[in-house]
């Protein structure tokens, strides 16, 4: 295993500044694992990403299976915490954006959407795992696809196939001469590009920070050696002061999330005008 | 070591953004886990709850707006006992009064009687008195004064009859003449 580049950490490589080594930057090799179990051309393996999904999901599933299995009328300390993380998506989120009557039927995927990702974000800065799972475009990619999926079916059925056309094109009579260029416009903007940032948003975010965060740890042991030991210092407070950046861009990559999801989920609902 | 770095970065000629497929499978998976529970069972049981604290909290709130209009009801029903139990007392009081006022009267009136009694009584007891010793005077002074004659005439007026007319005569004279000068 130690044979993988990929896997070779930082401080395993000894390499400090003056000692004549370059910095080992770190890249999209650190985004890359030997897998656990087979090898990554293989069509079925198992890496590190796919462990800390599972894991997470088991964390979630674990932390609202203690909460919630016998809830309790008076809640104890969990359930409280677990009951305002839960108020806080239903009303704070899917009541605000989708209403209370349509948005009910939703709460639920919301809920879901939101502790999932933020515990995926989480792992980033949970010491030994120290990686985000949305740094990998292929969860990002399927959360938005289920969101893209639904939206889509949503408003066909709300809206009939013409409604629907509409509705994804932005159809308005007023336009006049531009209408069909706006319509090609908003057709792609919706159908096409919406999904695609939709992923990327929250991948791109949870890239660049486990690549900042990554940069000032390896920084911090690269410059340990003569002078530089005052710069690893610094480096080293950047850590810190990055690790707690990314304890809240985690909360808010998952929230922005949560809350396109309610704004597409409305407009499928929406009368379109 | 650095060369071992140099052959990562040279290896990764892979997308980033092009996911791999068992990442996908194992993504959804991870999803489905967390929404299947949460959606089936686990935010169910937390709505039943909700509801019933709602429903708790809005019987509660019945309740203690219940108990206090009882205790309004309560409170006005002794007020307006208290305001009875005043005016009776005042009500008494005034009797009392009353009462204390004509008993004091009353002794008052059988005081007064009593005083006119003891006044009347000793009136006559002295008039009694009077008439007795005046009566016992006229004797002596009759007894004394024919005595006196008796030695002054040198006989004794033996003859009680006579002697006694004289003696009222006399007295009378002296009664007469006493009136006279009052």
């Amino acid at each position: 295993m130690s044979a993988d580049p990929t896997q070779v950490l930082a401080f395993e490589t000894d390499c400090h500044i003056f000692d004549g080594c370059g910095f080992p930057a770190p890249g999209l090799h650190s985004f890359l694992f030997e897998p656990i179990i087979g090898h990554q051309d293989d069509a079925i393996y198992f890496n590190k990403t796919m462990l800390l999904a599972l894991l997470g999901s088991i964390v979630v599933v674990g932390f609202f299976w203690a909460a919630f299995r016998k809830p309790k009328v008076v809640p104890g300390k969990l359930q409280m915490v677990a009951e305002a993380g839960y108020d806080f998506i239903r009303r704070g989120i899917v009541y605000e954006t989708i209403g209370k009557r349509e948005g009910e039927k939703y709460v639920p995927l919301i809920v879901s959407l939101f502790f999932f990702i933020w515990m995926m974000n989480l792992w980033s800065i949970i010491p030994v795992a120290q990686f985000p799972v949305t740094a990998i475009i292929a969860y990002p990619a399927v959360l938005a696809a289920i969101v893209y999926i639904l939206w889509v079916s949503l408003t066909f059925k709300r809206h009939g196939f013409v409604g629907a056309f509409k509705n994804f094109t932005g159809y308005n009579k007023e336009l006049g001469p531009v209408l069909p260029l706006a319509m090609l416009i908003e057709f792609f903007s919706n159908l096409l590009v919406r999904p695609f940032t939709h992923a990327v948003r929250l991948f791109a975010n949870m890239f660049a920070g486990h690549t900042l965060l990554l940069l000032f740890t390896i920084a911090s042991w690269y410059l340990l050696n003569g002078i530089g030991i005052a710069y690893a210092g610094v480096s080293f407070i950047m850590v810190i002061v990055m690790t707690a950046f990314e304890l809240f861009v985690q909360a808010l990559q998952a929230y922005v999330f949560v809350l396109l999801t309610c704004t597409f989920i409305q407009g499928a609902l929406a009368e379109h005008h | 070591m650095s060369q071992l770095l140099i052959l990562a970065a040279e290896g990764e000629a892979e997308n980033p953004l092009i996911p791999p497929i068992p990442e996908l499978v194992i993504g959804l998976l991870a999803f489905v886990i967390v929404f299947g529970f949460l959606a089936k069972k686990l935010l169910p049981n937390i709505n039943k709850v909700l509801e019933e604290r709602r429903e708790a909290i809005e019987g509660g709130i019945e309740k203690a707006e219940a108990a206090q209009t009882e205790a309004q009801s309560v409170l006005e029903q002794y007020k307006a006992q208290l305001a009875e139990a005043r005016h009776e007392a005042a009500r008494l009081r005034q009797e009392a009064q009353e009462q204390g006022a004509a008993l004091i009267a009353e002794m008052r009136a059988e005081g007064q009687r009593q005083r006119e009694e003891i006044v009347a009584a000793g009136h006559a007891q002295i008039e009694a008195d009077r008439k007795a010793a005046a009566s016992a005077l006229r004797q002596d002074v009759g007894k004394l004064a024919t005595d006196l004659a008796g030695k002054l005439v040198g006989e004794s007026l033996e003859d009680h009859a006579r002697q006694s007319r004289v003696i009222d005569r006399f007295l009378d004279d002296l009664e007469e003449k006493a009136e006279a000068t009052r």
